[in-house]
């Protein structure tokens, strides 16, 4: 298991989301992501693409202005 | 054992597309959604940038469809393609700027595409005939089949029966009596198959989910290519042209006035990339500077953005103005009145 790190800052929706699946398509089960964003809809979004997807959202931090969410990947 | 049909679904978030995927899923086909990114999706992004909208939902439709139906969604990014769909569409522009039927076109096709790569045998969409002047008619639905090559393995569930067999109908894969023969514009058999269904909650039925359908978003795209004298355009250009108020007042540079905080946090990202100014005597917005503008026009620009300021009244009014490397220089200037600008300006 490894952990990874994607920043997503100044992206709007969906992209986030889009750059967090293409990322997570590289990784192995069980790995960790943990992405960075400053657009606040990725709190819906990525636990929602995560969800669908097999993928666990283990934390989700929401800062002023960051919102960081990390991911343990799936099957 | 008999394998599994598959068919991959063109999400949109809207209710139609939700209805024909569920229409297939429930005639035991394994259905995963597709969902495109053009970069003029409405989706999200002018919830997360304008404060008046932080009552809505920060959803994305498309993700909320999809665990609604309980599949898979892929989520592709087709910015960088997309771009030889609007600039040069073959079947023309609608109302606007919007090439919907080269756009359908090329969807279909990208869909064709995944489900190939995927081993996926049908491809599914929410059309229905007669819904939508330029790509949902009956005219034009042979051409989405033909031309981007789905043929007979483009399924429309909502409307079917008043189309000829496809291919998943004659193989037995699907059932043409459980499919529809829904047209027109009216919504009262999608919203009585939603309640069928059990939908209570759904995007606004027949919204538009695109900002080119927009006749404002339109004009300010004309506007940008007229201005650079080519049809070109890159993410941020996209983007930019959802926010602000436009003004061009020579055209030579464009000036983008936050309307609100929200919007002037968003448009904070781009100072390195933009010249850029607000009042600093008076609370005010912060303004881009798009173009290639002199002393002159950014003395012009700065009595423009202090017209949005609290500073609008006050006889001199000082401007702070940034370079990309964020050099600051003060500006002291009188502040246009109300119908001192020519409506022209305002694109």
């Amino acid at each position: 298991m490894s952990q990874f790190e994607l920043d997503a800052k100044r992206l709007l929706c969906p992209l986030p989301v889009i750059r967090t699946q293409d990322k997570i398509k590289t990784l192995n089960i069980g790995d960790i992501l943990v992405v960075t964003c400053t657009d606040p809809g990725v709190m819906q979004d990525i636990p929602a693409w995560s969800r669908i997807n097999g993928h666990q959202v283990l934390k989700t931090e929401s800062g002023e202005y960051e919102f960081v969410i990390t991911i343990e990947v799936g099957e | 054992m008999s394998k599994q049909i598959k068919a991959v679904s063109l999400i949109s978030g809207g209710l139609d597309s939700m209805l024909a995927t569920k229409a297939i899923m429930e005639q035991g086909v394994h259905v995963e959604g597709i969902n495109f990114f053009t970069g003029f999706c409405v989706e999200g992004h002018t919830h997360a940038i304008r404060k008046k909208d932080k009552d809505k939902p920060k959803r994305n439709n498309s993700l909320w469809v999809a665990e609604t139906l309980g599949i898979k969604l892929h989520i592709i990014d087709i910015i960088e393609e997309y771009k030889d769909v609007l600039i040069n569409p073959k079947h023309g522009y609608g109302a606007n700027m919007n090439p919907c039927l080269d756009c359908k076109v090329f969807m279909v096709k990208k869909a064709k595409q995944w489900m190939e790569e995927n081993d996926f045998d049908f491809i599914i969409t929410g059309e229905v005939m007669g819904q939508r002047p330029m790509s949902q008619r009956r005219e034009t639905m042979p051409i989405i089949s033909a031309e981007s090559g789905a043929d007979d393995r483009l399924v429309r569930p909502l409307c079917a029966q008043s189309l000829p067999a496809t291919l998943p109908e004659r193989e037995g894969w699907i059932h043409r009596d459980q499919l529809f023969d829904f047209s027109g514009r009216g919504r009262k058999p999608q919203m009585a198959l939603a309640n069928e269904y059990g939908f209570t909650d759904y995007s606004q039925p027949a919204g538009g989910c695109c900002f080119l359908t927009d006749e404002s978003y339109s004009k300010k795209l004309v506007d940008l290519w007229k201005a650079r004298g080519e049809k070109e355009y890159d993410l941020d250009d996209v983007m930019l042209l959802k926010v602000g108020r436009h003004i061009r007042p020579r055209p030579n540079f464009k000036i983008i006035v936050a309307r609100e905080d929200g919007e002037a946090r968003f448009m904070q990202g781009y100072k390195k990339t933009y010249i850029n100014m607000n009042c600093a005597s008076h609370r005010g917005p912060l303004a881009l500077i798009e173009g290639d503008a002199s002393a002159e026009d950014l003395h012009l620009a700065a009595q423009i953005v202090a017209r949005y300021g609290q500073g609008r009244d006050a006889e001199l009014v000082d401007i702070a103005v940034r370079d990309i490397a964020g050099n600051e220089s003060i500006m002291q200037v009188k502040p246009f009145g109300v119908n001192e600008m020519p409506k022209d300006w305002f694109i």
